[in-house]
């Protein structure tokens, strides 16, 4: 484990030295992979952990991106404290899906279609809305200080998606090891076991879907001041909800490393294979392979890509202490 | 309120919720057979339309005429998918089921993007804009027609599953699926038909709507949500209850009109999925869960 740490803490030494070196390019996609690893890390605490699959986490990142920005636009309000504001709020949306689910025992794929259900009821609500932008969305004015979450160049966004990748996996391994996340475990194993030996099963649900849309509504008030622009169908849409799932999914669910390794493996993929085919006229076709690969690791490598990376890395350190 | 519109709208409704009812019953058989929730229904649907208009450019088939064909072809497409992919996952815990059929959904819509591009799609067909007129109401012939060839469709269903022996294994299956094993049934195989057949009512509906809607690639994830909420509303695997189902919502989004704007029309969908859900998980005529 104290190797882990290490090569981890190497890595994170490694990746803070980083934009030296690159470009505005690529210091764009590394801020998409971090951006990406944070949302899939947000999901995992619910589903990688607690077992209810969530395919509506759109809801949330639409939510803070929205709060955020009616807040600033309307008020002046910085979108540091619109970012809180919007992940309280998405927060008491997902506390209000969830006592619905949770209390209705609403299970697997029910639960998987309350979700959907929510977000796109709020997709539509929010398409009309006038002082939201309705179907046309929302333009971000450009006024780069630090009070407006507003910078020049990629750089800043860069540090600041990797703060929030990092403090997610520092978040995530606490819950991990303390009991609140034993108590989320034993819920996501069984949860009629965990109940009958006493786990008060719909409460750590309660807490997981609220930490978990929290972090998320987060990220939207990143994203909306990192792309300028708010469009109801993109930020409540389904695509998103699925977008977001792939990485932790393939990389692995219920582990803090899983979403972190999903999104530094798909997110360049899906970036450079997307400029690539869009040059050619293939639009679509990276998410054709997107597909085909999420297909095959689920039906190969059921528990993600991590198991892999785990037994390798034994093997490389078991073979290394023989000598 | 004006009288003249309700009626016409409930007729106009009614008349698609006949076409929502045959997209609830192929989703709803192929949960109560195999308990897998086909996530990539609505893009199903989509490929349908996109086949169908296929034929009605390359040889000049109008869609009525190539419905059985469309079928064929997605039933096809279904069958592949249940062998290659879904009968892996069936012992799967939900999530990972959730996936493999959420991606391909994501394959399907993103290849009709490719082969047919993002525009919206509307072919002229023989029937076209021709309405007859009832009173005070006027009806589409297309989707008079619509209407009367997804009821028969789903009929050919019904006594397919009644009366045949394919289609009382498939019954007995999804009925008790250790039981159907333990009887000679081969259940690996009545899958594969189970899941083709539901895809191919996918197939039908597809080719029904294309006249009655533009098509784009990227319908598909409207479509699947109708399909859940005929579902949920006529009771998982319940099959007639998915026709009822598809006919209640089809009245429901019409009628809404008359109080919300036509964009809103779904949020009354969800609206009652939501509702259905919390309060008559098994549907209003009772499933299997």
């Amino acid at each position: 484990m104290n190797r882990l740490y290490m090569f981890m803490a190497a890595a994170l030494a490694l990746i803070l030295a980083l934009p030296l070196w690159l470009d505005k390019y690529t210091l764009g996609i590394f801020v998409m992979i971090f951006y990406y690893a944070y949302l899939g890390q947000s999901w995992n605490v619910l589903t990688g952990y607690t077992g209810h699959i969530s395919l509506g986490h759109a809801l949330y990142v639409g939510i803070g991106a929205y709060t955020s920005t009616f807040l600033a636009q309307t008020w002046g309000i910085s979108p540091w404290i619109g970012m809180l504001a919007g992940g309280l709020l998405s927060m008491t949306v997902a506390l209000c899906m969830g006592y619905l689910g949770f209390r209705f025992g609403l299970r697997g794929v029910y639960f998987v279609i309350l979700t959907i259900g929510f977000a796109e009821i709020t997709r539509l609500i929010v398409s009309h809305i006038e002082a939201l932008g309705s179907f046309s969305g929302i333009f971000l004015d450009f006024n780069p200080s630090f009070i407006n979450f507003q910078f020049r160049g990629n750089m800043p966004y860069y540090y600041i998606s990797l703060g929030f990748m990092v403090v997610s996996m520092i978040v995530v391994r606490l819950i991990e090891t303390s009991r609140l996340g034993r108590f989320m475990i034993a819920t996501r194993e069984d949860e009629d076991a965990a109940e009958a030996l006493g786990v008060n099963t719909f409460k750590y649900s309660m807490i997981a879907i609220a930490i978990s849309a929290f972090m998320t509504a987060l990220a939207g008030t990143f994203y909306a001041n990192y792309i300028f622009y708010l469009h109801p169908a993109t930020l409540f849409g389904m695509a998103l909800s699925i977008e977001l799932i792939m990485r932790p999914i393939i990389g692995g669910m219920g582990t803090v490393l899983g979403p972190v390794i999903g999104s530094f493996i798909l997110t360049p993929l899906s970036e450079i294979s997307r400029a690539y085919f869009a040059k050619g006229g293939l639009e679509g076709l990276h998410l054709i392979l997107y597909g085909i690969l999420a297909i095959l690791v689920v039906l190969f490598m059921p528990r993600g890509i991590i198991v892999y990376l785990k037994g390798a890395s034994q093997w490389i350190f078991n073979s290394a202490d023989k000598k | 309120m004006n009288a003249d519109l309700a009626l016409q709208l409930g007729i106009q409704g009614l008349l698609t919720g006949g076409i929502y009812g045959l997209i609830g019953l192929g989703l709803s058989l192929i949960f109560g057979v195999m308990g897998v929730i086909n996530f990539a229904h609505g893009q199903m649907i989509v490929m349908g339309m996109y086949v169908s208009f296929w034929i009605l450019t390359l040889f000049g088939i109008d869609p009525y005429l190539s419905l059985m064909v469309v079928a064929a072809v997605i039933f096809a497409l279904g069958y592949l998918v249940q062998s290659t992919i879904v009968n892996r996952i069936i012992d799967y815990p939900e999530a990972m089921q959730v996936v493999p059929l959420v991606s391909l959904g994501l394959i399907l819509e993103n290849m009709a993007l490719l082969f047919w591009g993002p525009d919206h799609r509307s072919p002229e067909t023989a029937l076209g804009l021709d309405a007859i007129r009832v009173g005070s109401a006027t009806i589409d012939v297309s989707r008079l027609m619509a209407f009367g060839l997804a009821i028969l469709f789903t009929l050919c269903i019904f006594l397919f599953l009644k009366k045949s022996n394919l289609g009382k294994s498939i019954r007995a299956a999804a009925d008790n699926r250790t039981g159907a094993i333990l009887v000679g049934i081969k259940v690996n195989r009545i899958n594969n038909i189970s899941f083709a057949l539901g895809a191919a009512t996918t197939g039908a509906a597809g080719a029904l709507l294309l006249p009655l809607m533009p098509v784009t690639p990227h319908l598909g994830h409207d479509f699947t949500l109708i399909a859940f909420v005929v579902v949920i509303l006529g009771g998982m695997g319940n099959l007639l209850g998915a026709l009822f189902g598809g006919l209640i919502l089809g009245l429901a989004e019409s009628l809404s009109a008359l109080w919300l704007p036509a964009t809103m029309k779904h949020l009354v969908s969800f609206g009652i999925l939501v509702v259905i859900m919390l309060f008559k998980p098994h549907g209003l005529f009772g499933g299997k869960r």
